[in-house]
This record gives structure tokens, sequence and C-alpha cells, in this order.
């Protein structure tokens, strides 16, 4: 598991602030998944580096509307090759058309999963432990 | 090292009370099948049924959603057996003889998480671009006890279709090959003495290492951990290398890929005449910034060490892969080693957008699966293995993908196979 003593996690996931919340700092915001990726972008040119790739995995960033991106606690100055990464992928959202439904609660908790278990990976941090504390 | 494989063809797949393979034909007992399916723990523990069908080539079928396509193999001669350290034990593969069960595979369907994608259509549009509409398919359908954890289930899943998969190959043990085919890789000095003069060409291996639905395995160990590292080509074809990814249709590589990977096919062809095909390097697909920096540094150390002249290199899926694709590209043709990278597109519907999330001036050979975004209608099928459930929620599917009469509107990306990286597909020009 890594350390979270210099890292901090930007998510919109639920389920992120309920099995990490006692290892790591977490900034939950119930904001968009591409308000998400804006909002750090926005931190790197402030100064933050990124520590895990904005875009993870390969669920498509149109369908699931969860997203966590790890940065550093402190900013470390500005990072020009991290600030291309959010241009990126910014751009990599808007090519997919939008998705045009409610997702149910099911569908929805599934990709809560997926985001945390990604996340759980970048860590090194045992993802099926942080889900047997969840009743 | 040196690998036999000996291909027996089967034209056809009919259950019957006993299993066995006669004259081309496979004959099924699902009972026996299941049994040693269920000789696992965690299949035990986690799987409450199995249904097995059997879906034909030309047949109006729909496989969906499908987990991995599996092929039959069993090894006759040398040491280790079929998918090592997770069915057999860990011993090296890829040395002595190997019996392939031609045209056919085992197809694990289960909705482990509800958006989940992947058709195979035996007929209409969508068999145009999936390889395993071609393939007589034996499907186990595969569900979870009630409260089964989604980690849980996708392994026990996978253990099913692998353990399926052995079972049927092993009927192919006493069998006479209807041909066979030999592949030899030399050591770096002996290789270097007996091919002067021909370039030392190698292939990079990608690996989705991610996490859930998106993990690879190396002899049973999760290459989310491993550092790059060299593999005898003749390893993938023992099982050296197979599949936990359920995400991304139609650019994962299911652990038929992986059997039959093309890059390594090709590159045996060119072996001795036109190249010194020196091995294979895997490495993986991390999120972690600084582990994509560690895994193309290491993979650029080996390729170094090992004085290759050219580098084929392949991606699996999309997204932040295309980042470790460029590091991989980049990193080697600074120290002067060619490459060619193998990807797909996801160039937004209309084909106009950037087709990679990452890009560099350096790679100038890029070899294109097809762009996944593309819009493709499926007809009706008479007969769907699996669920249709969740069909509007797959990647690639929207708000009214499933038609009221059973057709799909979506992108090319829910199909099996259909922009495969490794080049296994039906969209590149041949």
């Amino acid at each position: 598991m890594k350390s979270g003593l210099d890292i901090k996690i930007i998510t919109n996931n639920p389920l992120v602030v309920r099995c990490l919340s006692d290892y790591y700092t977490i900034d939950y915001h119930e904001i968009s998944f591409r308000e998400i990726l804006v909002k750090v972008r926005d931190m790197v040119y402030e100064g933050y580096e990124l520590r895990t790739h904005p875009i993870a995995g390969s669920v498509k960033p149109n369908e699931t509307p969860y997203k966590s991106i790890v940065v550093t606690k402190e900013k470390k100055g500005f990072n020009m090759e991290h600030a291309n990464l959010c241009a990126n992928a910014i751009l990599t959202f808007d090519k997919f058309t939008p998705i045009g439904w409610t997702l149910p609660e099911r569908i929805l908790q599934d990709f809560q999963l997926i985001d945390y278990t990604l996340l759980a990976g970048a860590l090194d941090f045992d993802a099926a432990a942080g889900l047997s504390k969840i009743p | 090292m040196k690998l036999e494989l000996g291909f027996i063809q089967i034209k056809d797949i009919q259950f019957s009370n006993e299993c066995a393979v006669k004259d081309g034909i496979l004959y099924v007992n699902a009972d026996d099948v299941k049994a040693f399916v269920y000789e696992n723990d965690d299949v035990k523990a986690y799987i409450e049924s199995i249904e097995l069908d059997i879906a034909k080539p030309g047949e109006s079928v729909r496989i969906t959603p499908v987990k991995d396509v599996i092929e039959p193999r069993v090894k006759v001669e040398g040491p280790g057996g079929i998918f090592p350290g997770v069915v057999s034990k860990v011993d090296t593969v890829g040395s002595g003889k190997t019996h392939v069960l031609k045209g056919m595979a085992v197809v694990t369907a289960g909705k482990i998480v509800g958006f989940q994608e992947g058709i195979i259509d035996m007929t209409g549009t969508g068999a145009q671009y999936t390889p395993f509409s071609k393939t007589l398919n034996l499907v186990l359908v595969v569900k979870p006890v009630a409260g089964t954890k989604q980690h849980d289930y996708e392994r026990a899943v996978r253990f099913a279709g692998l353990r399926a998969a052995t079972f049927i190959g092993e009927l192919g043990r006493n069998l006479v090959p209807d041909e066979t085919k030999t592949y030899e890789t030399y050591g770096v000095i002996e290789g270097y003495n007996k091919l002067p003069g021909l370039p030392r060409v190698g292939y990079l291996h990608m690996l989705q290492t991610q996490g859930l639905l998106h993990d690879t395995y190396v002899y049973g160990v999760d290459a989310k951990r491993i550092v790059a590292t060299l593999l005898n080509p003749t390893e993938t074809m023992d099982g050296a290398i197979l599949s936990g990814n359920c995400v991304s249709a139609c650019d994962k590589n299911t652990t038929y890929h992986h059997l039959n990977n093309p890059v390594v096919a090709e590159l045996f062809e060119q072996h001795g005449k036109t190249i010194n095909y020196v091995c294979n390097i895997i490495t993986n697909e991390n999120v972690y910034l600084a582990d994509k920096q560690r895994g193309s540094d290491w993979a650029a150390k080996l390729t170094k060490l090992l004085d290759l002249d050219a580098v084929i290199v392949s991606e699996e899926g999309f997204g932040n892969p295309d980042a470790d694709l460029i590091m991989n590209c980049v990193k080697n043709e600074k120290q002067g080693i060619k490459t060619v990278l193998i990807t797909d597109e996801y160039a937004g519907q209309d084909g106009k957008s950037q087709s990679l999330a990452d890009s560099d001036p350096l790679a100038d050979a890029v070899v294109s699966g097809g762009n996944a975004n593309m819009v493709i209608v499926l007809p009706p099928m008479d007969k769907v293995i699996g669920t249709l459930d969740f069909v509007d929620v797959i990647a690639g599917g929207h708000a009214g993908s499933l038609r009221p009469d059973g057709s799909i509107e979506a992108e090319l990306q829910v199909i099996t196979g259909a922009t495969n990286e490794m080049g296994f597909n039906c969209m590149s020009a041949r």
C-alpha cells in the first residue's frame, strides 16, 4: 500500500470515501466526471502534480459518472507534462457522445466499484479488504 | 526453446452422453465438464449454476455478455501443463509438444458488472467484426451465488472457463494431429551465430493491468505487480498469459488471443528468413504515473541489453495505456531501436477526432485495428445465450440501444475482438 503522507485523492465517488478515508486524504466533491478533470487540471496549473493518469481503465469516460485522481498534497511547481495529460484527458472525454439516460442504482454502484478498484490498484491497496468493511 | 504444435481440426460440437473427439467431432457430456469445473474452491464457493450451450458459425445466435474466450489445448510432451500457475503447476512451459483443438473455443458468459460489454453474433453484421463468429463455440453461462462480490465472481468465472477448456483440451491428448508446426527461438549468442546479419527483432507485449475487470495474469501472477521481463514466445502458446479482463470488448486480449498471438505467429513466419526473432518482452499498463515510467524504462533497458534492432509494440485497451504505448515508442526510438506500434482508434463516431489520448512525432509507424467508435446496427437474433438485460448501458450503447425488435444500435466497441490490438481481427487490410 502506498503511503498517504504526500498524496491526496480528488474524487466524486462515494465508495472511495467509504473504503479509503481511514488511509488517505480525500477531497470529495459532488460534481461530474468532467468537472473532476477540470478541477484537477486547474490544480496542476496551480502547481500540484499528478500521481495517477487522469484517464484510468478502459471504462469509457462518457458512460461512468465516477472519477478519482491522485495528486500531490503539496504544490511542487508547474509540470508541463501533467498539464498536457489533463488537457488530453478533457479532449478525450469531449469526443465521446454524451450518455442519454439516467443510470439505475445497481449500475451506479458497479461504476463506483470499478473506479474504486482502479484507484486501489494504483495505490497498491487491497481492494477486497476495503470492501469487506462495508456492511 | 522449441515447441511443436499439433493441430486437431474440430468440425462440429455435439452434446452426448460421453466426452470424446471422433473424426473431428467433439462430443460433450455437459455434466462431466461441470463436474471437472467444480473441482475448484472458488467455483464451489461462488458459482450457483453453469449452463452449457453450443453456438455454431452461421446460426442466428447472440452470446453476451462475453467474459473470456479460450482455445482448448493439452500438453503431451515436455515440462509443465496448460495454464501454468493456475490450472497446472507453475513449471516453465513452451517446449515439447502441445495439441490444439482448432476451429473451436470455450466462451464464458456472465454479467459480472451491470454495464459489462462483449457481444459475439454468429451471423449478420456483428459476425463480420468478431473472429469468434467463425469458431464453434462451447459456451458456459456462469451464474453466481446470491450476494457474491464482483471480484470473487470474476475470479470464479475465470477459473471455470480455464478448467472447462483444460478438460476439453485433454480429449485431444491421444489423437494424431491433422497438421503439426514447430516453433523455435534461440539463446542470444546461439541466435546471433545461427542467423548472422539478420535484424534482431523483439516483441514488446503490453498487458492490461489496472484492477478489477482490467487484469492479466502471467504464470498465475497478477501482471500489475511485475516489472518488464522476458518470455520465450512459445510460452504464450501454452497459456503462460491469460486474461482476467472483461471490459473494453473490442480491444481486450482474450486468453484465445494470447494463445494465438498473431504478432508472435508473424514474427515466427519471418524468423530465420528476414529477421532474427529474439524474444518477447512483457510489460504492464498501470494507472500510477511512476509505474508507467518504471515499466517503459525497464522495457527500453531490456531491448537495449538484448541489442535489438527493432521492436513491435502491441497495446491493450485504450486511454491511459496510450501513454504507455507512446513512452515505449519514444524511449526505444531515442536509443536507436525502430518501433512499430499496433493500437486501435477512438476517433469519434465520425472518425474525425484525435485517435489516441497521447502522441509523439517519433511514433511514425503505427498499425490501426480500426475505429472503436464506429456505429453499427446488429440485427435481432433468434436465440440469445446469456442476457440482453444491460445492452442499453454497455460501452458504446446508449438509451434505446436495444430496440423493441431485438436489434441493437451501438458502437463497434461492444463486439468482442473487433479492433484487437494484436491485429487478430477482421478490420485490417491483409
